[in-house]
């Protein structure tokens, strides 16, 4: 099996809303040792000019999970996910996320490479708030492995 | 105080941190993070895909490589872009854990967007574990 190339370009359907809850953010924040007061404290947060706490520039990740599982279950992608490795990651922000963010993730194949028998291939999730503004836009490089 | 463009130098250490890492971290975040992969917490399965054992998801290491930066901005909203590549894993030990080691250094200013990229070399046991690891701050 091997990654479709025709996946290139492919635009899925937008993934159901995500609302951002306060304890979820300080949950993640604690994984990532992320111990700034604008992550866990509403007051912090304010005074700093946000709506609410703030989450750790990598929390979009769990917004951007549920593109990702499109992505790996669409039938002719020929991803198989036991050969899949996270090659690179980035997030680039028009805004942060904060808790109270309603969030809508949609997913675009944006490039398909071979090289030496793998496949990389990039996908890019575009997360907007509840106004359809740009929070952030999610990037993802999966390495398909080949078949040995 | 905010960090001042002006005042920045490229190359200049601007944070570093160790952060020590164990299994019930690998634990913590695959709960906060929705990634149940079990070469994160079960050493037969990652031994059956090749591996020496559990290691950390290399999400979490990106996401606490940049909590210096988060630290020195003193607001985690001023990191408006971030990128990582995974280049080497980290294994944690079931009892010994650990240590991830990140030196966060002026990457390069851009005095017009009042931007400053933060380059970050993050370490394991010697090695470095991600590549083109970048921050880019806004200080505006």
């Amino acid at each position: 099996m091997s990654v479709n190339p025709k996946l290139q370009g492919r635009v899925f359907p937008p993934v159901a809303p995500y609302l951002v809850g306060r304890e979820k953010v300080r949950e993640f924040s604690r994984a990532v040792f992320a111990t700034h007061p604008i992550n866990h404290d509403p007051g912090a947060a304010r005074a700093a000019g946000h709506a609410d706490i703030v989450a750790p520039p990598t929390f979009a990740v769990v917004v951007q999970e549920a593109t990702l599982a499109q992505l790996l279950s669409e039938p002719d992608a020929g991803i198989d996910f036991t050969r899949v490795v996270h090659g690179d990651q980035r997030f680039s922000y028009s805004r942060a996320i904060v808790a109270g963010d309603t969030l809508t993730a949609t997913l675009a194949v944006t490039s398909i490479k071979t090289l030496g028998g793998h496949s990389m291939v990039t996908a890019e999730s575009t997360v907007v708030d509840a106004d359809g503004a740009h929070v952030v836009t999610a990037i993802s490089t999966l390495v398909v492995r080949g078949d040995e | 105080m905010i960090p001042v463009l002006e005042d920045l130098h490229v190359g200049s250490v601007v944070a570093e941190a160790d952060f020590s890492i164990t299994r019930e971290s690998l634990v913590r975040y695959a709960g906060a993070s929705g990634d149940f992969n079990p070469i994160h917490y079960r050493d037969d399965i990652a031994q059956s895909v090749g591996l020496s054992g559990v290691l950390a998801h290399g999400m979490l290491t990106m996401g606490l490589a940049v909590q210096p930066v988060v630290d020195w901005a003193q607001d985690p909203a001023r990191v408006i872009d971030y990128q990582v590549r995974f280049t080497r894993p980290v294994f944690v030990d079931a009892s010994a854990g650990a240590v991830v080691t990140v030196v966060a250094k002026v990457g390069a200013v851009d005095l017009e967007a009042q931007v400053a990229r933060i380059d970050l070399v993050v370490t394991y046991n010697g090695a470095t574990v991600l590549g083109k690891a970048q921050a880019r701050v806004n200080l505006a």
